[in-house]
């Protein structure tokens, strides 16, 4: 007993820094605003912000290059981590910035939002350092939930309320199926720590049948929480229900941890299954690009076509890591970076379009954006471009760097397949510009935000461009990382 | 002090950062603004021609700078004698460009210029970039002005000619995107374009590349059966983008085969090369005779487009049977220098021809050769332009027009007898395609009440078409100095292609 009371130490806990700094500063927030008015609650938010803040410098601070684990094993800081976790953050930041004046000109300005989005990126961060089976699982249930009780926020909303019901259902049944999965593999090894599973594996085999049962498990698991087809029928019906400021929330910084939460299982635990695991994540890919791709072109409400747009992403996405070797992961983990940026981005300027009592969340609404306003035209042109991977923006590098590894893997007709795919999926986006660009505003009204929604939305519009420019950097934060 | 300008990145940055200058000038100073940003480069663009050393076909004006260093992109530049002519073309255009939209272009003229201004840059930068991915990305960011032009200046179906336009365009260049990727791995991660020529692949390797970079160059050129996008994209567009459209962005397909497809896949090219004349002969032959039966003016000419770059292909892929027949590499000269010639005065003639639509257009907005008759009662002096240049189209001997097709079809006759007769049909055919045109528009009674109420030229478009008028004339009689700085780039293409790759 004194044994294990032994194992956790005081270096152990400062591992878990950021996570515990959050944890305290998410409960000091849920307790303070019970004693905030709807005048004064701008504290919560501002609150929120730096608790974002406080747990970037600390993350910063304890950057290095070496991995360390503790907590028995069960929880790693890495670069990789860390690097993740600070996009998390600002990702985050931007989100609640964005959501700000949409919520309280709909009266929906409360704690709860930004309390249950600090316990999302706790369970996110608990996600990217996990290094146990169990931890994985503390961590996505602990986003999960928040995720449920966010999308029904708005409780007077049908469609929130329908959304919430089926995204808690589904995404129950995929936890289900992770369980299980591991269940097996813990079964089999006897572990639950991941480096345990790996060096498993690799001395006794991976030809093991009750071994690749658990690996499929695992990997519908995991393309139920990314959204891979055919697990991703929940993702439009929960973008679209959902309010946008959460669709905005779910949009962006849990595809990060959701990508962690795969390097996590498949490649630190099961790289020595990857022959199995490439083949199944090739058919989830290929059908992802399709359909994302395809049936986006039908869409009429652009929450609706981003989600699916989010879908051949999550293909593009999952291309990466089928590539293997540090080449393909970090294409991938630049690939969901991007991703997270330009994702903001768009549902910023559904956001930014919206006004008290009007959504904008048709693609009619975009109609003659740049008799409008010239400016936020021209954003959203880059956000689009670069979705779409045209050139100069951003968006085609992190495709560039995804094709360039699965080239590198001597997988041409995967590589193929995706271009050919992103050409369909260029109309969609092009749509988008042709209605702004082409087509006579149905209604003038001025845009009218407050400074700070103004200024980051042109910033996270310019960071398309500038990043197109110049990638290198971020592109050797992701390849030093992956090492 | 201007010489010690890195000159290729200066052409390319000036019009975009004068672009974007534009943009914030506002309406009332975006003609003056953009005309200075545009005669600024062509200015600068000069230097290009008068330092250029013909003795060399190796690349100059060098610049190498290092890009995006985790993935061995470099940005890098150079010109040699193919490309240096396309981009003095270009800066020439642009200036004609902006000219012509002087009163024309009402709605937003600062976005407009500024669209053409950028363009210029990417264009330029097209031509001048010799790492692969710096190619790729001009090559793509310069469908997002080009869309934006066609769709918001264009004509009554503008949107889908636009977004046919962008899709064919994005759908060609994709596998080109993966034929550079592979060949960089095979080149270990290094994606300079020089590398790639060098590079030794096997011949079913050459097959897939070749066929990957045919797709896109084709598409660009465009080359029967992929040439539908051009007439609606043509007639769709504003003047100034059907100008730059004909005269510049179709250059940059034939300027592909030039840098990509012959150097690098040169094995592949000799065993497909059958496939590229035949594509050309019917561009020539049967795309004649389309634009024989056109009633709208603007398809008219872009047909005629179709046909003449057919030509450019053609001389360019003649390469191959006449060194088998020959068995020397230098009898093919003539005809690939003949495919470069006939593309800059293609350039000419063709942006020539859209202005020359685009003055009456103006007057009637009307682009049916019906609604015409009698033109030249009422407007000699344009007239007498119209026919000028459509003589030149037709090939008339003394204009630039006649030059590269006679230096084509000479050549042919090395290769292939029936490939130089069916290549001569152009003679008879672009001229009765184009002057039954001129008949119809300008001779005869004068048609309805419209056409007798027409005003001349005024000042500005005469400048316009005078300034062509003398390109074309002065590359008709004395080519001289245009296959002069190509001579040696040639002559280094040709030796190249003509040795075994594997």
């Amino acid at each position: 007993m004194t044994d294990k009371m032994a194992v956790i130490e005081i270096p152990d806990l400062a591992l878990a820094m950021p996570e515990m700094f959050l944890l305290g500063m998410t409960c000091i927030i849920l307790v303070l605003d019970l004693f905030l008015n709807d005048k004064t609650r701008i504290i919560t938010y501002l609150l929120a912000q730096l608790s974002l803040l406080g747990a970037l410098l600390i993350t910063y601070n304890q950057t290095g290059t070496e991995a360390v684990s503790g907590f028995s094993g069960a929880f790693v800081r890495d670069s990789m981590g860390d690097i993740l976790k600070i996009f998390i953050y600002i990702v985050t930041a931007i989100v609640f910035l964005y959501s700000r004046q949409y919520l309280q000109l709909r009266n929906m300005f409360k704690g709860e939002y930004y309390a249950l989005g600090l316990f999302g990126v706790l369970g996110m961060m608990i996600m990217v350092s996990a290094h146990s089976f169990l931890t994985v699982y503390l961590g996505l249930e602990l986003l999960s939930l928040s995720l449920y009780s966010m999308v029904a926020l708005n409780r007077d909303s049908e469609a929130s309320t329908e959304a919430a019901m089926k995204y808690f259902v589904l995404g129950a049944m995929a936890s289900g199926m992770l369980l299980y999965g591991m269940s097996m593999i813990y079964g089999i090894s006897g572990s639950l720590d991941v480096g345990e599973v790996g060096r498993f594996i690799v001395n006794n085999g991976a030809n093991n049948i009750i071994l690749s049962f658990g690996l499929v498990f695992v990997v519908v698991g995991l393309a139920f929480k990314l959204g891979a087809v055919p697990f991703h029928m929940w993702v439009p019906d929960i973008y679209h229900g959902a309010q946008t400021p959460v669709t905005l929330y779910i949009g962006a910084a849990p595809k990060i941890a959701a990508f962690a939460m795969v390097m996590r299982l498949l490649v630190d635990g099961m790289e020595a299954l990857h022959v199995d695991w490439q083949q199944m994540l090739s058919i989830l890919a290929v059908l992802s690009l399709a359909l994302g791709n395809v049936v986006a072109i039908a869409q009429t409400n652009i929450k609706r076509m981003l989600a699916y747009s989010t879908i051949s992403h999550v293909g593009f996405l999952l291309l990466g890591i089928i590539a293997a070797g540090p080449d393909g992961y970090s294409a991938a983990m630049f690939y969901v970076l991007i991703y997270a940026l330009m994702s903001t981005g768009a549902f910023g300027m559904i956001i930014l379009l919206s006004r008290a009592g009007f959504e904008a969340d048709t693609l009619d609404d975009f109609r003659g954006l740049n008799e409008r306003s010239k400016w936020y035209a021209f954003m959203m042109l880059l956000i689009m471009f670069s979705m779409a991977g045209v050139p100069p923006t951003v968006g085609f590098f992190a495709k560039l760097w995804v094709l360039e590894a699965v080239l590198n893997a001597d997988m041409v007709w995967l590589a193929a397949v995706a271009v050919l795919f992103s050409v369909v999926g260029a109309y969609y986006y092009i749509r988008i510009v042709k209605l702004m660009y082409f087509d006579k505003a149905e209604d003038d009204t001025r845009i009218v935000a407050d400074i700070d929604l103004k200024v980051v939305v042109s910033a996270n519009g310019i960071l398309m461009l500038v990043l197109g420019l110049f990638p290198g950097m971020l592109m050797a934060v992701c390849q030093r990382v992956m090492v | 002090m201007l010489f010690d300008l890195p000159i290729l990145s200066t052409l390319i940055w000036t019009p975009i950062i004068g672009g974007l200058l534009v943009l914030m000038a506002g309406e009332k100073w975006a003609r003056m603004s953009a005309l200075f940003f545009s005669v600024l480069t062509f200015i600068l663009s000069i230097p290009l021609y008068t330092q250029f050393d013909v003795s060399t076909a190796a690349m100059q004006f060098g610049e190498l700078k290092s890009w995006i260093p985790s993935f061995n992109i470099f940005y890098q530049l150079g010109v040699d004698g193919i490309s240096m002519p396309l981009i003095i073309l270009t800066t020439f255009t642009t200036v004609l460009v902006v000219l012509s939209a002087w009163e024309v272009i009402k709605k937003k003229p600062e976005q407009y210029m500024a669209a053409f201004l950028i363009m210029e840059g990417v264009m330029i930068g097209v031509f001048a970039a010799l790492d692969a991915v710096l190619f790729y990305i001009f090559w793509e960011a310069m469908l997002i002005p080009m869309f934006l032009i066609i769709g918001i200046w264009g004509g009554p179906r503008r949107v889908y000619a636009t977004i046919k336009f962008f899709l064919y365009t994005f759908l060609g260049s994709v596998l080109m995107l993966i034929a550079l990727i592979y060949m960089s791995i095979k080149a270990d991660g290094s994606f300079s374009l020089l590398g790639f020529h060098t590079l030794p692949l096997t011949l079913e390797e050459q097959l897939y590349i070749f066929a990957a970079f045919l797709l896109a160059f084709a598409v660009k050129v465009p080359m029967w059966p992929v040439h539908t996008w051009l007439p609606d994209a043509h007639v769709e567009a504003p003047t100034g983008g059907s100008v730059i459209l004909a005269a510049i962005m179709l250059k940059i397909g034939g300027y592909g085969f030039l840098r990509f497809s012959l150097p690098i896949t040169p094995d592949a090219s000799s065993e497909l090369d059958w496939l590229i004349i035949l594509m050309s002969l019917v561009a020539v032959v049967y795309i004649g005779f389309v634009a024989l039966v056109q009633s709208d003016m603007k398809k008219l000419i872009a047909y005629s487009s179709i046909a003449h770059m057919g030509f450019a292909t053609l001389g360019f892929f003649l390469v191959f049977s006449i060194i088998d027949n020959t068995g020397s590499w230098r009898e093919a000269a003539l005809g690939m220098e003949g495919g470069i010639v006939q593309m800059i005065s293609h350039g000419f003639i063709s942006a020539a021809m859209f202005l020359c639509v685009g003055v009456i257009y103006d007057r009637m907005h009307s682009r049916n050769i019906a609604d015409y008759g009698g033109v030249v009662n009422t407007m000699p002096m344009f007239a007498a332009f119209m026919v000028f240049f459509s003589m030149a189209n037709a090939g008339l001997p003394g204009t630039s027009g006649f030059v590269g097709e006679f230096m084509v079809i000479l050549n042919s006759f090395k290769a292939d007898f029936w490939i130089a007769f069916l290549a001569a049909t152009t003679l008879i055919l672009g001229a009765a395609y184009t002057l039954w045109m001129v008949k119809r528009v300008l001779y005869g009674e004068v048609a309805n009440d419209n056409v007798a109420n027409l005003k001349d030229l005024n000042a500005r478009e005469f400048v316009i078409l005078g300034v062509l008028g003398i390109a074309v004339l002065f590359f008709g009689i004395y080519p001289g100095p245009l296959t002069e700085v190509m001579h040696s780039s040639v002559e280094h293409l040709l030796q190249h292609v003509s040795i075994q790759k594997y």
